[in-house]
């Protein structure tokens, strides 16, 4: 049994303000302060977390770490893998060949391209090296919660 | 198009070096203030379109932003104030009467202000609420006049008398009547479960019950005010106790309006009234016109109910406050219900929320005075509503003769308001006063709940802390108690009304 991370996805809170994507490009860069970051980090990573907006409707949405994950079965390379310490889908950018299959597989769309190195870029790793995600964190309303799964 | 613009009421500021882009302010912004200019890459904001809610200043990830008030410096007059120079722009512009929210902002004295409390020194030990005791549980409703007790052949001893039906409240402090239509569900809701947390109870207002709040029944108040929106047998046992709503506070001796934009399909459902039409509610209820007609509306409403539930009126501090408190208690009501000039609402003719109506310090002092002399005093209980900020103010409300007090924009402050007045706008960026679902879902009634109960721990606490400071270990032993009151730099007039002494005379 392993307690594995997961974010609830809480719509109903949600108000499109955007400010998980923000704290999720902070998250992946090492000084992590906002003004920082934004100010002098000249190449900032994509978001891994993406807002979906419908009129009212609003949502923040990242990887869903599948308990049957297409992504995974996509990739023909192994470079998609579960990280057996977390339970997160996770991507080794050493065995990513950049075939894109696993864009193309996410029921979700939340793995996205990086057109600079030709490889996965996008995919939420829970922020496994960091306490609280960056977008649980910088969420005002706490529309995205972490939670621990008993698996 | 004639020129004659009303100057902005606050200026947004931005730290240029703080601001990265985010656009978070721009995208919350239910005024549309704040907007993006791709081509210079920077963020700006029309002043003349914010009203000061300080939503984006609290969302600003890198506290870019900071809304300040905008002095409109004209030549200093002391008799011709801004407010009253933009007010006359706004009527010349529409025509209208001026719309406001919240309570009177105007400087009247705040007697509050003028009162100081005792605390034990020597002769009487004060008490350490932390080690001792502290009862600061109340209960709302008709007292008997005497208690009798019987004897059983085999000794047990029970209560003959038949106790009147009480309101038990662990903390002196209520939610305020609010309805569904002035605030959103997730505000009522963020209330509802503060009280069942705490033990108090929260009041529907007069727009009916939405069936979300029906689990809520043992901390519920629902309320019956002039529009009998959503009225029903049904309706009037669905809380633990009915109010009459004679009058309000912020708007004493007229009637409500909620515009038809405003009432959407679940606002139609629980107001029982078709989408789209004005919700009006009448100056004063067409079936009252005397005490008399009260006494049948409350005797109606306790028949309704089996009297099983305490039924309450509630009426604004007006200067014959008095005689009409005592004449609602004789006609049989249970509680009497006190909202005085600072009372808040969602909406009110500015002229009529910031001129009519007394104070609520002496509106308490003499109906409790007026209902000791009567000698009628047990028969309802005194809830005081209409500007109470913090626990002192409760403590003072309670010792010139109130037994609870009712909070609505302390309340409304610990879900997130920051008092913009413009409740009426429908626009509330914090998700309060709005029924747009896209505002609404600001506001998480968990969030809500959780802050909402804070208050009321916080204030439990530092109750507990000046009982104790006075020796005092009940709550009911400091109601109506003026001994523990001393006014500061009151006339001798206004202290014979609030019924108590100046700083420095003794006992």
């Amino acid at each position: 049994m392993i307690a594995v991370r997961r974010i609830l996805i809480r719509e109903e809170y949600c108000m499109g303000c955007k400010l998980c994507e923000i704290n999720c490009v902070a998250a992946q860069v090492e000084t992590g302060n906002l003004i920082k970051v934004y100010r002098y980090v000249p190449e900032l990573p994509e978001p891994n977390v993406i807002v979906e907006e419908h009129d009212y409707v609003t949502f923040a949405l990242q990887c869903r770490n599948c308990d049957d994950p297409s992504c995974l079965k996509a990739c023909m390379t192994g470079a998609m893998h579960r990280d057996p310490k977390t339970g997160a889908i996770r991507v080794n950018q050493e065995k990513c060949v950049g075939c894109w299959m696993c864009v193309m597989a996410c029921p979700f769309g939340v793995i996205r391209r990086n057109t600079k190195e030709k490889k996965v870029a996008s995919k939420c790793d829970l922020c496994a090296d960091r306490g609280t995600p960056g977008c649980v964190e910088g969420c005002p309303n706490e529309a995205l919660v972490l939670v621990e799964v008993r698996e | 198009m004639a020129k004659r613009k009303v100057p902005p009421e606050f200026v947004v500021e931005r730290d240029d070096y703080k601001c990265i882009r985010c656009l978070a302010c721009v995208r919350v912004c239910s005024y549309g203030a704040n907007f993006y200019d791709e081509n210079a890459n920077r963020v700006y904001t029309e002043n003349t379109k914010c009203v000061g809610c300080h939503f984006c200043e609290a969302i600003c990830p890198t506290e870019a932003i900071t809304v300040r008030k905008n002095d409109f410096d004209i030549r200093p007059l002391a008799h011709w104030t801004p407010e009253h120079l933009i007010g006359i722009m706004k009527q010349a512009e529409t025509g209208g009467v001026l719309l406001t929210s919240m309570g009177n902002d105007r400087p009247y004295f705040s007697y509050f202000d003028r009162i100081v409390l005792n605390a034990s020194q020597v002769t009487n030990p004060s008490i350490d609420p932390l080690r001792e005791p502290m009862e600061i549980r109340t209960y709302i409703g008709r007292k008997e006049e005497k208690l009798e007790i019987e004897e059983d052949e085999d000794g047990t001893v029970k209560l003959k008398t038949e106790i009147a039906p009480q309101l038990k409240l662990e903390v002196p402090v209520m939610f305020t009547a609010m309805s569904y239509g002035s605030i959103s569900l997730n505000a009522i809701l963020s209330l509802a479960r503060a009280a069942r947390t705490v033990g108090t109870f929260f009041n529907t207002g007069e727009g009916g019950l939405p069936k979300e709040l029906r689990e809520f029944k043992d901390n519920m108040i629902v309320q019956v005010a002039s529009g009998r929106f959503g009225v029903s047998a049904d309706y009037l046992n669905a809380g633990s106790a009915v109010e009459i709503k004679i009058g309000q506070g912020a708007k004493p001796g007229i009637g409500g309006h909620l515009p038809g934009e405003k009432v959407t399909e679940p606002i139609s459902e629980t107001r029982m009234i078709p989408v789209g039409t004005d919700a009006l509610s009448p100056a004063p209820h067409h079936d009252i016109y005397s005490i008399e007609d009260l006494r049948q509306l409350i005797y109606a409403i306790k028949e309704a109910t089996r009297y099983e539930k305490p039924v309450g009126v509630k009426i604004a501090a007006v200067h014959n406050v008095a005689p009409i408190a005592a004449g609602a208690v004789r006609a049989g009501a249970d509680y009497i219900v006190i909202d005085g000039i600072r009372g808040g609402t969602g909406a009110a003719p500015k002229i009529t929320r910031d001129h009519v109506g007394i104070p609520i310090e002496f509106a308490v002092a003499v109906v409790d005075q007026r209902l000791r002399e009567e000698g009628i005093r047990h028969m309802a209980s005194i809830v005081v509503a209409g500007g109470i900020r913090n626990s002192a103010d409760v403590i003072k409300a309670i010792a010139l003769g109130a037994d609870a007090v009712y909070i609505g924009t302390a309340a409304l402050i610990s879900l997130g308001c920051h008092l913009c007045q413009t409740c009426y706008l429908g626009k509330c960026n914090w998700g309060i006063a709005t029924q747009d679902p896209k505002l609404t879902k600001r506001l998480n009634p968990e969030i809500g709940a959780r802050r909402a109960a804070n208050l009321l721990r916080a204030w439990a606490h530092e109750i507990k802390e000046i009982l104790g400071g006075m020796g005092i270990n009940a709550i009911e032993s400091l109601r109506g108690n003026r001994e523990v009151l001393r006014g500061v730099g009151l006339h001798e007039y206004e202290l014979k009304l609030l019924g108590i002494k100046p700083a420095g005379e003794a006992w």
